[in-house]
């Protein structure tokens, strides 16, 4: 187990490596860089003082240069500043010589969109399981085929579209919910439990839609795995033994079904992680996806970067985290492993 | 097992009619409230709160540094420069009470009121502004907007209340400049580097507002700066949300959740007046925008080095039929790059009219036929066909469209490349590699246009990139610069304006107007909207008590 | 092509799908107009005898612009698809087949794609170039190419030791002839059902592009653009957004049923039902 565990630690490197050349290369495909934003295209402007950012931000010089820097601040975790934020920190916070704190921009947003898909996670759970088990046991029947067709259309309705008209409809029509934001106008001023009951407002939408857009992977992942378990031999077996069918399904072969869910966990982290550019835009919601955005229009190359590389790494982590879990979880795995 | 199915059925009817509810909201219901009330007359009074949506975060609030317009939106309310343009758009003092112009035209001296304070109660001083002027000039400074300022030769503050600025030479757009530079705190930022200071989220300065909270990425507010010179203003917070999407702003301005926007063209002239529930409660207005947009000619490439085509391209659109179906109606024709009614703006000028025989004639005068009958013109072989650039903005690619349509039918062959902005700036205009490009230029308020339109202005990066180069308006533009008198300056931009249009080295489109709607509970606002736009008086717009948001707080 | 018959959410796909590219190869012919003709005095018609779906802002016909861009919509899709497509079969052949470094190199390789974002990557990439349809398809191609490697590649790793495999391979056959006469023919199945799947997810990921002005670009009409045309007017102008959307919804769901019941109705442990 600890030389599997080393092994995949040993791996990451490399890994991390090719991710950060992947992204610093996509990144230098492109013409334009942070002087060309929509406010450098001002009369009152002029070139030398444009060229003057280049020069400051390294941005002259080749780019193979650029990448040693890049990497050489990288492995002590330093991502820079950003061009186009007046310089806040890319990722965590500093402090300056008169102690005023500055948020690094991937702190402030990560906990947002984790929350948010965290949240949508446990939603698509909580309905996927159910609709996936009903499937199986119906297969080909009535409930499977409405079941199929409905995850379906989660999947495949646009989600700015959907969102859009609920926002209308639970907004504007009916003053159900807020619109778009976090928090309402003066909810500091609330009790705490009433914050927390207003961003769980705001949040409602976001998490519906993307919970509905990512109903249809679930489900049907649980609804093959428990046809591929339910066709077993061992679960033949137990129905043979004359275990009655409720224990079959939910002891034996619902637990076997689900092993695999950790693997498509790990799978789903990059999008925990990435947020989506989508929602958080319509929804006005500051987490990843937004500020990732942001960043490519303005060519904010220290953000985009260090989105890619730590948003990769996160996600390094998780897949490993999801792998161990796996192993842990299934003895067979478990005993495979050492090898 | 058998009790599965009827749990699912439930399930799946509360799922599907969900789903089929909203996909049928097309069909909701508007409620009309009475809102009589919203009409009446109530005295001024202080207080209340007034909502509106940002597109983007501002990425600090020093508008020298950041640039975007949001910041500057924000800014403009927390800063004073010495001088404003007033209702009318005539120069006129803000931090300055007066200012004299040396007989040799090259030194200014501003007299600032007296007993000037900062928000956070420190006077304010001769000094800050020789200071803002020096940071704005150094070299260090990551600045974009240093070039108007670097032109001055000394500056001095003899006493706190003076500040004086000598040019090399008489620079006519200097008084513009001082309009346009928000001074800075000396005690607070003299130790720090502006590039990279707490200031910039934090800042403190002399207008009728002060930052009270910035939430990041959601929300900026303002309070009434108790300190301000400049009298105070009547509502108590302004309340900036962070909106990325214009839909979703959209839907919060009819959910009455934020108070203003600006509208698009369909949604001033067709969705307004199809909703009576929304007239009620919401005000249009509609003022001179601030730009126009324009097809410009890479004058370096052929055939638009030969004027007949360009001018032959001017009369062959209908300037009319852009301002009706991209604006429906809501915009100008132009004639001259000056905001209409303006005294630069030459009021003899006319539009090409759209005369399309006019166009056939004058290009088969450059050479133009269509002498193998395949529909496009061509000349020596070559057809007469190009591409227009433009890059992503709803406006711009429909005017490309109908552009298109028009010159197809006298026979030339157009297509359209729509490229996001910084592709746009980096690969084709930097490099002038394009034949003609559909854009916007600002209507500013200073006449002067060197940069834009002196054939010395053609560097990459630099903004003559169409390449317009012609000795007499070289003349003008520098003559313009040294003249102070303004009727001296006035004919000089009226005659160089009359050149520009008969060269027509761009066919101006049109000046949209901008549609703001605000709630009808903000009262005093100027309808209909002075020269310089309602915003000029914003500091006396008030809420009356009854009409104010119920807010989760109380004041 | 009897076991889709025999499924009837395959059958559904299958019909959808051949509905839809009917009209688009047809378009020409059914679109009652020119889908770029502008009319000024038409703007925003809602849905009529002549306008089947209205105008939109510049008083074009909405039918016929779906038509076209029903064309653009799935060219997109199956484009971007068939590059994934290729590239997955190509690399996972040769890891799968002749594994060793080889095979660790480009499983890695997945690994680092499979980790970063791939809507982040794909709107990295088409912000930096040009968003021109090529380069949609182009990129949208090149970033989904990971699970075509990783089926491929498992497919191969479990065939070569079969028997049939194992014959020819005594018998001195090619390694060429071994990959493209008996393995890649074998391991169809899943390439064709993940394919179908893909380009689904293509089709959605255009429109996604297209709202944050990044997919096709005006005057070209896609299901994506003139969707997001609608968004300001969702209840205004309904009819600017609701046929795109349903359109895509439809489409989208035709390629999904059509998949996910080739999976079932192919898979042998799947399909043997009660």
């Amino acid at each position: 187990m600890l030389k599997y565990l080393l092994n995949r630690l040993f791996w990451m490197v490399p890994l991390l490596v090719g991710i950060s050349l992947i992204s610093f290369l996509i990144m230098h495909l492109a013409p334009g860089d942070i002087t060309a934003t929509e406010a450098s295209f001002n009369p009152k402007t002029s070139e030398e003082s444009r060229q003057k950012l280049r020069e400051l931000y390294n941005l002259d010089k080749p780019v193979i240069v650029q990448y040693g820097l890049w990497l050489k601040r990288m492995s002590t975790l330093d991502f820079g500043h950003s061009f186009a934020s007046h310089q806040s920190p890319v990722f965590w916070q500093e402090t300056d010589k008169d102690g005023n704190v500055t948020k690094g921009m991937i702190q402030e947003a990560l906990p947002i969109t984790l929350l948010i898909n965290v949240l949508s996670l446990s939603l698509i759970i909580a309905i996927a399981l159910p609709l996936g088990v009903i499937s199986a046991l119906t297969q080909n029947k009535l409930p499977d085929r409405s079941i199929t067709i409905f995850v379906f259309i989660g999947f495949a309705i646009p989600s700015f579209w959907l969102a859009l008209m609920l926002m209308y409809w639970t907004g504007v029509s009916h003053n159900w919910l807020p619109i778009s934001g976090l928090h309402s106008l003066g909810a500091e001023k609330l009790s705490s439990l009433a914050q927390i009951l207003d961003t769980l407002k705001h949040l409602t939408l976001p998490i519906l839609i993307s919970g509905l857009t990512g109903l249809a992977g679930i489900s049907l992942f649980v609804r093959n795995g428990m046809l591929d378990v339910l066709h077993q031999d061992y679960i033949t077996t137990a129905r043979a033994k004359g275990l009655p069918e409720n224990t079959v399904v939910y002891k034996h072969a619902l637990r076997n079904a689900l092993l695999p869910l950790i693997t498509i966990f790990g799978l789903s982290i990059p999008g925990l992680i990435g947020g989506s550019v989508i929602a958080e835009s319509i929804f006005a919601i500051p987490g990843m996806g937004k500020l990732f955005y942001d960043a490519v229009l303005m060519r904010d190359f220290p953000v985009i970067m260090g989105i890619l590389t730590i948003g990769s790494a996160l996600t390094l982590v998780g897949n490993l985290l999801a792998d161990l879990a796996y192993a842990w979880a299934d003895p067979r795995v478990r005993k495979g492993v050492a090898q | 097992m058998q009790q599965k199915p009827k749990t699912l059925k439930f399930l799946l009817t509360a799922l599907f009619s969900t789903l089929l509810t909203t996909i049928l909201i097309g069909c909701g219901q508007q409620k009309t409230e009475d809102a009589g009330y919203l009409n009446k007359t109530y005295p001024s009074e202080a207080g209340g709160t007034l909502v509106d949506a940002l597109s983007g975060e501002p990425s600090g609030l020093i508008a020298m540094m950041a640039g975007e317009s949001s910041a500057s939106a924000i800014a403009s309310n927390i800063f004073n420069s010495l001088l404003k343009y007033d209702k009318n758009l005539e120069l006129t003092g803000e931090l300055a009470q007066s200012w004299d112009v040396s007989s040799d035209q090259k030194t200014i001296t501003f007299h600032l009121k007296p007993n000037l304070k900062w928000a956070d109660g420190q006077p304010l001083t001769s000094e800050d502004v020789l200071f803002t002027w020096k940071t704005v000039t150094d070299d260090k400074t990551r600045s974009p907007y240093g070039a108007d300022y670097k032109l001055v030769k000394s500056a001095e503050a003899p006493d706190s209340n003076t500040f004086k600025v000598t040019y090399a030479q008489p620079y006519a757009p200097a008084l513009d400049s001082w309009s346009g530079l928000h001074i800075l705190p000396k005690h607070l930022l003299k130790d720090q580097d502006i590039n990279n200071t707490p200031f910039s989220r934090n800042p403190v300065g002399s207008h009728y507002y002060q930052l009270d909270q910035w939430k990041k990425g959601e929300s900026l507010s303002l309070k009434r700066n108790p300190n301000t010179t400049q009298g105070q203003a009547k509502i108590d917070h302004l309340v900036s949300r962070i909106i990325p999407d214009r839909a979703a702003q959209f839907l919060e301005l009819m959910a009455d959740n934020i108070d203003s926007m600006s509208l698009n063209s369909i949604q001033y002239a067709r969705i307004f007046p199809s909703r009576p529930d929304l007239t009620a409660k919401i005000a249009q207005y509609k003022e001179l925008g601030n730009s126009y947009t324009y097809l410009g000619f890479n004058l370096k490439h052929r055939p638009f080095d030969d004027v007949r085509v360009r001018q032959a391209i001017n009369y062959a659109i209908d300037k009319q039929e852009i301002i009706d179906g991209v604006l429906l109606g809501l915009g100008l024709p132009v004639a001259s790059p000056y905001k209409p009614g303006t005294r630069w703006s030459n009021p003899k000028l006319q539009p090409y009219p759209y005369d399309p025989h006019k166009a056939i004639a004058l290009l088969k005068e450059a050479g133009f036929e269509d002498h193998d009958h395949d529909g496009i013109l061509d000349r020596d072989g070559q057809p007469l066909s190009f591409e227009i650039l433009t890059n992503q903005n709803k406006e711009r690619e429909m005017s490309a469209v109908l552009v298109q349509r028009r010159l197809k039918e006298i026979g030339i062959d157009v297509k359209i490349r729509v490229v996001e902005w910084a592709t746009f700036i980096s690969r084709f205009i930097k490099t002038g590699d394009f034949n003609v490009v559909l854009l916007g230029w600002g209507l500013g308020l200073e006449p002067d246009q060197f940069n834009i339109w002196h054939s010395s202005q053609q560097a990459p990066g630099q903004f003559n990139f169409i390449g317009y180069n012609n000795p007499k308006v070289d003349k003008l533009l520098e003559a313009g610069r040294l003249e102070l008198n303004p009727d001296k300056r006035m004919k000089i931009y009226h005659e160089f304006s009359e050149i520009l249009l008969e060269d027509s080295p761009v066919v101006y489109l049109f000046a949209g107007y901008g549609l703001p709607a605000i709630h009808k509970r903000v009262k005093g606002i100027d309808d209909p909207a002075p020269p310089a736009g309602i915003g000029h008086n914003s500091y006396e717009w008030y809420i009356p008590t009854p009409l104010r948001r119920n807010e989760m707080s109380a004041e | 092509m009897n076991a889709i018959l025999k499924n009837p959410l395959a059958l559904t796909g299958l019909i959808i799908i051949g509905i839809i590219s009917i009209m688009a190869i047809f378009a020409p012919l059914i679109a009652p107009f020119d889908p770029d003709a502008i009319n000024v005095k038409n703007i925003l018609l809602p849905p009529s005898s002549s306008h089947l779906m209205g105008t939109d802002g510049l008083g074009r016909d909405v039918y016929s612009r779906m038509l076209f861009g029903a064309r653009i919509s799935l060219l997109v899709g199956i484009v971007a698809v068939g590059i994934a497509t290729i590239i997955g079969i190509v690399l996972g052949a040769i890891a799968g087949f002749y594994r060793g470094w080889i095979d660790t190199i480009i499983m890695r390789l997945v690994d680092i794609m499979l980790s970063i974002p791939t809507f982040f990557l794909i709107l990295a990439v088409i912000a930096f170039l040009t968003p021109s349809i090529w380069n949609i398809m182009i990129v949208i191609g090149l970033t989904s190419w990971m699970g075509v490697t990783r089926l491929v590649r498992a497919e191969f790793l479990s065939l070569r030791n079969r028997e049939f495999v194992l014959a020819s391979q005594t018998l001195g056959a090619k390694d060429s002839r071994l990959i493209f006469r008996q393995l890649l023919p074998n391991s169809l199945t899943p390439i064709i059902v993940s394919s179908v799947l893909g380009i689904a997810s293509a089709v959605l990921v255009e429109s996604g592009l297209s709202f944050l002005g990044l997919g096709v670009q005006a005057p070209q009409a896609s299901w994506g653009n003139i969707l997001t045309d609608g968004k300001e007017y969702i209840e205004f102008a309904w009819w600017l957004s609701l046929f795109p959307g349903l359109a895509i919804l439809i489409t989208v769901m035709g390629y999904n049923l059509l998949g996910e019941g080739l999976r079932d109705a192919l898979d042998p442990r799947t399909s043997n039902n009660n």
